[in-house]
């Protein structure tokens, strides 16, 4: 049992104070995850070559699938692709089910991290979703000889 | 004609809320009491008008009517007419017209309800909501505009994202936004007590029905979105730390937080301030969640507005309402009468626990959630905040407040006796440590954090029982139990449902984490696969067509030890308008977990990929937010401290007013917990069954192992 707040003052003190402690607490929190893995940069492919990615760093790369890069594995789950932004291209490997709207020359979002060869194994695939719009990241900078359908990034429903 | 109706409709709205906003002010000053009661008046007014705008808008809707744009944008003839109406807040300008629906309608009920409220303070609380709704209408009238029409006509609309196309999204809005609106009543309320310079006692009498009512909506929106997630973005997540899905978090702890606060004002008239700056805060969160998803500054699954003009309104809306209202509050507050004082150890500790921890985590999801923004906007760095992150916030600050919950409610108002309280609880303390071993050694691969989170879970539940036990008496003397049951406060009872609530929900989450079981194969007709020691053979494949998609259909036999269990039928439809894909997963519930089925795409060969999944104990989520949600409605239903308090605030559905939580009065905190159960995922990650939504696009789709 604790003594007692007799005063305001004392009651305001200790809640106060209790609360400045949580608070810091919480912010060394942020800090510390903020500098972890759970935050994970958008690069797009020249981006990733132009840092230097290390292999194992966990990033999220975006960019256009390259046409006629895509091939499926004999085990009919494990795809091998090409993520390009007209600039560099970076070798993608994913073992799961694709998005529905996963396409050739279409805009994808991937997560993952670089293997020791450079080829980026992918956790999760994201597609674009619909005929107007595109992730933000994977329209390319530099359009010449590079398909990509829609040039517009309209709204996406 | 009819939309011209509507958008009159719509200018006079506008004009009557400007009234409303201005006039009460005026007979306040003037001391008029006629003049004043015009402030119902006005609400009513208001009410009926947007009613009548919101009801031409949905008559375009149903008849398909394409010369108004916004329906030739998102509506189709071919829909099935529950998702024309659904199309109708399915967009931009709707969700908006909802949103003024809403408001109107909660200004209606705190005129008609508040009848017991001083008249004075009654025109200043709805002159406060006539000036949120001013804003409103003009973000929809200038910038937002439903009904204009485009000529010529098409002949067809556009259609409504597939997605959106389901009955719990149908649904899903509408709670929320009722949730967002009901809080703008805490925040009326709040305003207008800073305004006339007192809060009292019976400012938190009147304010708690409508926060509590806000609440249970809320919570009921957040189960509803995070159930559809789960069936219908087919891979088994259920919440992603999407921003879109913090938008709806952030309001929601803050609001938790404000109705735990406000009994303490109630009850002992302490923490004043504090309390108006919560109901401040938290309808600050509704507003920056809507406008953070309306503007589509973050583009994630639900935004579907991308517009950056509209995003100057919006910040300036933004910057007048939240921080006139803090600067108020800067101006005013310190002119509130003290507070009462009370013992480290009391129930206002507690409560003032509960509001540190809860506040915190609304902070750090804020932090996580516009990290982002700020960055980008910094030096054009993409980056997200990951699940981790969130998920670490969570365990770390919902673990302390999970154990306090369970002493809380058993502490004495003002001066409160720990170690009577533990000894009460010493049962708990031990069934809990007993399922942590049990967790720990039952799988030698699980973390000590699953330990953790089953511990609290049980820990939770067991707390609330010796608590109802202490009060009831049940296990010393059951034969008079229902007697004294039904002699406590169904405020008490609603309490402690939602901390069971609570409770189960941990428990869901640590053990659907820790021991959900997945197959990705490639699957013949024919083949059979065991998930979670449930087979699951492929019986057929068959085409389906629908009213506006064609899909592939997969027939899966679930069999236990060669017993029939059930057949599921997880489809992969293509819609036409607009043109795109779903995937409908086939789930059955049992009481042990969920049977999760997934088909993906034709691989050759009559060969299909697909993914199964047993999930154990995840109804329980939905089991617990319904607790919880149904805590908040029996505690609304308490008649009991009616006297001398206003009656009925609040939606027609709950009854009321329930101001004062009788001894018990620790309210529900629980809710804020639900997300932290996350916190056991650590170790799923490892599994990383779940995609990371969070950036931008829609439709996420699963994860490779």
């Amino acid at each position: 049992m604790a003594a007692g707040l007799g005063s305001r003052k004392k009651q305001r003190f200790v809640i106060v104070g209790i609360a400045l402690v949580v608070l810091m607490g919480t912010v060394l929190l942020v800090l510390f995850a903020l500098g972890g893995d759970s935050l994970s940069l958008f690069l797009n492919p020249s981006a990733v070559v132009e840092k230097n990615m290390k292999a194992g760093q966990r990033f999220r790369l975006g960019g256009l699938v390259q046409d006629g890069s895509v091939k499926k594995l004999e085990d009919g789950l494990t795809f091998n692709f090409t993520v390009t932004d007209c600039e560099a291209d970076i070798p993608v490997s994913y073992h799961g089910i694709l998005p529905d709207l996963f396409r050739e020359g279409q805009g994808v979002v991937t997560d993952g991290a670089l293997d020791g060869s450079g080829v980026f194994v992918a956790e999760s695939v994201l597609a674009k979703h619909d005929e107007n719009y595109a992730a933000p990241g994977t329209m390319p900078e530099n359009t010449d000889g590079c398909r990509h359908p829609e040039e517009s990034a309209g709204s996406g429903l | 004609m009819i939309p011209e109706i509507g958008h009159f409709a719509l200018m006079v709205a506008l004009v009557v809320s400007l009234l409303g906003a201005i006039v009460p002010h005026m007979a306040i000053a003037r001391g008029d009491t006629r003049l004043m009661a015009l402030a119902g008046q006005f609400a009513y007014g208001q009410f009926l008008l947007v009613t009548i705008a919101f009801g031409a808008l949905t008559y375009a809707y149903v008849t398909s009517d394409f010369s108004v744009s916004n329906v030739a944008a998102n509506s189709h003839t071919a829909k099935p007419l529950l998702y024309k109406l659904s199309g109708v807040w399915g967009n931009h300008e709707g969700s908006l017209m909802l949103w003024i629906l809403i408001l109107s309608l909660f200004s209606a009920c705190v005129a008609y309800g508040g009848k017991n409220l001083p008249l004075r303070f009654r025109s200043r609380v709805l002159a406060v909501q006539s000036a949120l709704l001013v804003g409103f209408l003009l973000f929809v009238l200038l910038t937002s505009n439903p009904f204009m029409r485009l000529d010529p006509a098409p002949l067809e609309g556009n259609g409504l994202n597939p997605l959106l196309q389901d009955p719990g999204l149908a649904f899903h809005p509408p709670m929320l936004y009722i949730g967002y609106v009901g809080l703008s009543v805490a925040f009326s309320f709040a305003v207008a007590a800073l305004i006339e310079g007192e809060v009292t006692p019976l400012w938190a009498r009147w304010v708690r029905p409508w926060t509590l009512a806000a609440w249970v909506f809320l919570t009921a929106g957040i189960a509803l979105g995070s159930w559809w997630a789960y069936y219908e973005l087919g891979w088994g997540g259920w919440w992603f730390w999407d921003p879109v899905e913090n938008a709806s978090f952030m309001p929601w702890l803050a609001a938790t937080a404000l109705l735990h606060s406000s009994i303490v004002v109630e009850k002992r008239d302490a923490l004043k301030s504090w309390t108006i700056l919560l109901a401040i805060v938290a309808f600050s969160f509704s507003l920056l969640g809507t406008f953070l998803v309306r503007s589509g500054v973050l583009t994630s699954v639900h935004a579907f507005a991308v517009d950056p003009e509209r995003g100057i309104f919006i910040l300036a809306f933004l910057a007048i309402i939240i921080g006139g209202s803090l600067a108020l509050f800067a101006w005013r507050a310190p002119k509130l009468a003290p507070s009462g004082v009370f013992s480290l150890v009391s129930r206002e500790s507690a409560l003032v626990l509960n509001n540190i921890l809860l506040a915190t985590f609304a902070a750090v999801v804020l932090v996580g959630t516009l990290y982002p923004l700020v960055l980008e906007a910094v030096n054009g760095t993409q980056i997200t905040v990951g699940p981790p992150f969130f998920e670490f916030a969570a365990t770390v600050l919902m673990s302390p407040l999970i154990v306090a919950l369970g002493f809380g409610p058993l502490l004495a108002w003002k001066r409160g006796n720990i170690s009577r309280a533990a000894q009460i609880l010493l049962p708990a303390v031990i069934v809990s440590l007993v399922f942590f071993w049990i967790s720990i050694w039952h799988d030698a691969a699980g973390l000590i954090m699953t330990g953790v989170g089953i511990a609290l879970g049980w820990w939770l539940i067991f707390a609330v029982v010796l608590e109802i036990n202490k009060k009831t008496n049940f296990f010393g003397y059951p034969r008079g139990f229902w007697r004294r049951a039904k002699g406590l406060p169904r405020a008490t009872w609603g309490m402690s449902l939602a901390h069971a609530g609570l409770g189960i929900i941990l428990l869901a989450i640590t053990v659907s984490e820790a021991w959900t079981e997945e197959a990705l194969r490639l699957m013949k007709v024919g083949d059979s696969e065991l998930v979670g020691g449930y087979s699951f053979t492929l019986e057929e494949v068959t085409p389906v067509a629908g009213p506006n998609y064609t899909a592939v259909r997969a027939h899966f036999l679930v069999e236990h030890d060669g017993h029939f269990i059930t057949r599921l039928a997880p489809e992969d439809r293509v819609y036409s308008d607009p043109p795109m894909n779903t995937t409908e997963a086939g789930i059955y519930p049992l009481i042990r977990g969920d049977l999760y089925a997934v088909i993906g795409e034709y691989a050759g060969s009559n060969a299909w990929s697909v993914r199964l999944y047993f999930k154990p104990l995840i109804s329980g989520l939905w089991l617990g937010a319904s607790f919880m949600a149904l805590g908040g409605l029996i505690s609304l239903s308490d008649r009991r401290q009616r006297i001398g308090a206003p009656a009925g605030k609040k939606r027609p559905d709950s009854v009321p007013n329930i101001p004062k939580v009788p001894k018990s009065a620790k309210p529900t905190k629980s809710t804020k917990l639900t997300k932290s159960a996350k916190s056991t995922k650590p170790k799923k990650s490892t599994k990383l069954t779940k995609p990371v939504k969070s950036t931008k696009l829609k439709k996420p789709e699963k994860t490779g192992a």
